[in-house]
């Protein structure tokens, strides 16, 4: 069960009040956010392998475990950026790109992608792994002084156990669109009241297509509502292009949102990892531009991305071109508040005793401090909050200023 | 709690129907089940042996047009290669079809549901051009005829599948030490891992990550070709045995029979009997069901070495089966097809032969609730958590397609009080009696009546 903005709307339900009341339609004035810093948080599903992202050519020990790699754009020195992400050279040399590496969770030795991810959202040890309600994002929220509905927002059709929890978060995807006539609508109200689950998710979509996409939520006929799934269907043909969603994201951040979150997938790259990893680090490229182009120079000053993933992959390639499952990885920082042009790491070396069960990245630090010093950053999150809280047991360590 | 007709085909079956009587007994259901698969022979899907000719075409096809030496054979090949990717797509279309109108019309709804339920356990999604809409000829094939039968069946069927094997990448796997390797060629542990973890003993079970390596090295060999299809390539195989969960599997000369030995242990395991039985149970009884009833399901698991028509018959013996209250949300490919069912659809009413009215009535609303056909976001399938299906997003697709997709599809619709009665039953709760009476239109009391708790819940 999700709790939160839905138990939330459920008490509003239950208090008689309609959607007039509904936090999601009553305007809320900029000044009750808790900060004009935007934190946009990007979860790459399926194990991104920080090895290829951020190639360590300065280490000894690499051509040998990855030969014949393309070459890429030096950062560094010692580190050199994939080609996929090459249009984003030009932030890296305005230092609004940066990098952390040799980072993971504490999650270790099982590799599941399925564990992996549940630990990256919720970000809790290892013992939490299948017990988790609510996710990291959500927890911070709840120590924003004057966070409401709308001050985060996930984004796309998954739901994602990173926002999920206590506080109320709008969710809604850039293609999703419900038209109704006023007395469907007032039926539809009357056959969810018993039932919060779907109460409450009736009432933030009718709340939110109203609001978020200009179409009515008020038909005048049914005709109307007969033509809103093909518009939606429309919609949908076009595919949810990592532009539309980073133009959704943007949109939302323009106005009261400060904290938006949605995951990007294709990053389990078990053969031929020269042409897939091209595939799906394109997107990620795409995505982090259009936010820059859609938010605007003022607000992108303002404005950090974190781009995290539940585990790195082998060292070695397998025997197909590929990486299987591993343990450390690295994460990418972009975005004008961003202190970047760096890469934050103690590197561990790839020596094969220097490797993680000889086999895989060896972590040196735990990626939840870097977002644990984010959320410090950004927001004024104190160190004991984030340690006990935002992430149960974490020791953030030294802050590596992420922050300008 | 007694056995409920109603209840029965609303949980474990497809839903009410006007036309059809529901079960009368959980011994019926289970004679139904065990019985020839006559949905199945009315209403065809090609299984995936009879798919692989098209495939190979295509990929031919592809490369003929690569190869083309002048532009006007260049333009010949295109045609060709787009001709038959319609054909492909068309077939799809029309099997996905098929699927629905099982749902709508079976007298056997719990085959229905058995198959997605195994469909989704062992996820195997076509990806690229050649591989795509291959999903349901691979479920017809390895899944569907072993839902009454033996899991260690349905896991031998599943793991030399070409879309499995190619889809969990098995097929680019070769024995570091094996001749075809090379010295440059060398393992692939994706399916190894997710067969370990997905498939049978759980993410929580007893194996390490040299489990998953040592049943890696046993597994290469398994390939296939797009002339035979599934095919054991004993030069590939990594030479020696392998010891999987503390057992030596295999010995100087590889075989399909080490691997399959190793599979029938692992259907066994009392890991495996657990993990299986805690997801039927969360599938159809409850997102947390009872130990007692984990307990009841692993026990008839064990006893009968994996017969699944017995753990089916221990599931719809168990008091938790019947309980009155709601407490799953059906997922999009049910909620769709439990209401071409209550709407009393038949093939006529739907654009089988049109790919694109088949698109936008049921294949791309089906992905704006979440679940685009055969193509789930990973290898685990679909979420089970109720939340994760109830999103605000994915809801407003599910209530725009109550509201106008059964107006599209049948033009004629019943009065929304005699449709409340065909999908609900008499006991429908008062509200959504209210709202069929005060609906302004049919297309909008048909459309609430589908979108309430009452229908969405089993």
């Amino acid at each position: 069960m999700t709790l939160t903005r839905r138990q939330m709307l459920g008490r509003s339900a239950a208090l008689g009040c309609c959607l007039a009341a509904n936090p999601l339609v009553t305007p809320v004035t900029l000044a009750s956010a808790p900060s004009d810093n935007r934190l946009v948080v990007i979860i790459l599903r399926g194990g991104l392998d920080g090895l290829d992202m951020v190639q360590p050519r300065g280490d000894a020990d690499f051509s040998a475990l990855r030969p014949g790699m393309p070459n890429a754009k030096d950062l560094d020195g010692f580190f050199a950026l994939h080609d996929g992400l090459s249009p984003l050279y030009p932030l890296w040399q305005e230092g609004q790109l940066g990098f952390a590496h040799a980072v993971s969770t504490p999650y270790r030795d099982r590799r599941s992608h399925f564990d992996g991810q549940d630990m990256l959202e919720a970000g809790t040890g290892m013992e939490a792994i299948g017990h988790s309600r609510s996710g990291w994002l959500n927890r911070a929220l709840a120590h924003l002084p004057g966070a409401d509905a709308r001050t985060a927002y996930a984004i796309g059709r998954a739901d994602m156990l990173l926002t999920r929890g206590a506080a109320p978060v709008a969710n809604w995807a850039p293609d999703a669109a419900l038209t109704l006539s006023s007395q469907a609508e007032l039926l539809l109200e009357r056959v969810m009241h018993d039932d919060p689950l779907f109460r409450d998710a009736t009432l933030e979509a009718i709340a939110l297509s109203a609001t978020d996409l200009g179409s009515t939520a008020d038909a005048a006929t049914s005709g109307d509502m007969m033509n809103a799934m093909s518009e939606s269907v429309r919609a949908a043909r076009k595919g949810a292009q990592p532009e539309t969603i980073a133009r959704f994201a943007a949109t939302q951040l323009r106005a009261e949102t400060r904290l938006a979150a949605f995951s990007l997938g294709g990053f389990d790259t078990h053969s031929r990892q020269d042409r897939s990893l091209l595939r799906a680090l394109g997107p990620l490229a795409t995505t982090i531009l259009t936010l820059q182009a859609e938010l605007g120079a003022a607000i992108w000053e303002r404005t950090t991305i974190v781009a995290v993933t539940e585990f790195g992959r082998t060292a070695r390639l397998n025997g197909s071109g590929g990486t299987d499952h591993g343990t450390a990885g690295a994460m990418l920082l972009a975005g004008g508040a961003v202190r970047g042009g760096r890469v934050i790491t103690d590197w561990p070396g790839l020596a094969e005793t220097d490797l993680y069960q000889r086999r895989d990245l060896r972590p040196t630090r735990d990626l939840r401090a870097h977002l644990g010093w984010l959320l410090a950053g950004l927001y004024g999150l104190n160190r004991t909050t984030l340690e006990t809280e935002v992430f149960p047991g974490l020791d953030m360590g030294a802050d590596p200023r992420l922050i300008l | 709690m007694p056995f409920d007709p109603q209840l029965a085909e609303i949980r474990f079956g497809c839903g009410l129907s006007p036309r059809l009587t529901p079960p009368e007994s959980a011994a019926g259901m289970m004679a139904r089940l065990t019985r020839p698969d006559d949905a199945g022979q009315t209403y065809p899907i090609a299984p995936f042996s009879a798919r692989l000719p098209q495939l190979a075409a295509l990929q031919r096809a592809r490369r003929d047009r690569r190869k083309a030496k002048s532009d006007a054979a260049r333009r010949d090949a295109e045609e060709h290669y787009k001709d038959l990717r319609r054909t492909l797509r068309t077939d799809a279309a029309r099997w996905t079809g098929h699927a629905f109108l099982r749902r709508a019309l079976t007298r056997d709804g719990l085959r229905e549901r058995l198959t997605a339920f195994w469909a989704d356990h062992f996820t195997a999604r076509g990806v690229g051009q050649i591989w795509s809409y291959a999903h349901l000829p691979y479920v017809e094939e390895a899944i569907r005829p072993h839902v009454a039968g033996r899991f260690a069946d349905m896991l031998r069927a599943v793991i030399t599948q070409p879309l499995m094997l190619s889809y969990l990448d098995q097929y680019r796997s070769f024995g570091p030490d094996s001749p075809a390797a090379k010295g440059k060629r060398g393992l692939n542990e994706n399916l190894a891992r997710e067969l370990l973890e997905l498939h049978t003993l759980g993410a929580d079970g007893p194996y390490t990550q040299t489990d998953v390596r040592q049943m890696a090295e046993l597994l290469t060999g398994l390939t296939f070709d797009m002339k035979r299809g599934f095919v054991f390539r004993a030069d590939m195989a990594e030479p020696g045995p392998e010891t999987v969960l503390g057992i030596s599997y295999g010995g100087p000369g590889a075989t399909l029979d080490h691997i399959h030995a190793a599979l029938d242990d692992l259907a066994t395991h009392p890991a495996t009997a657990t993990h299986i039985a805690r997801k039927l149970a969360v599938h159809f009884v409850s997102d947390a069901p009872t130990p007692s009833l984990i307990r009841a399901l692993t026990a008839r698991y064990t006893e009968t070495g994996g017969d699944l028509a017995a753990v089916i018959e221990a599931l719809l013996a168990h008091p938790d089966a019947w309980s009155p209250e709601m407490r799953n949300v059906k997922q999009p490919v049910d909620f769709v097809g439990s209401a071409l069912r209550a709407l009393d659809l038949v093939p006529r009413h739907l654009p089988l032969g049109n790919l694109r009215r088949m698109q936008n009535m049921l294949l791309t609303p089906m992905a704006l609730m979440g679940q685009p056909m055969g193509a789930p976001p990973g290898p685990d399938g679909w979420p089970e958590d109720d939340a994760d299906w109830i999103t605000p997003q994915r809801l407003a697709a599910r209530l725009q397609w109550a509201m106008s997709a059964p107006f599209q599809l049948r033009r004629t619709l019943p009065r929304p009080e005699t449709f409340l009665i065909a999908a609900l039953g008499p006991d429908a709760p008062e509200p959504v009696k209210f709202a069929a009476r005060a609906a302004e239109s049919r297309a909008e009391g048909i459309g609430i009546i589908l979108a309430s708790p009452a229908f969405q819940r089993f």
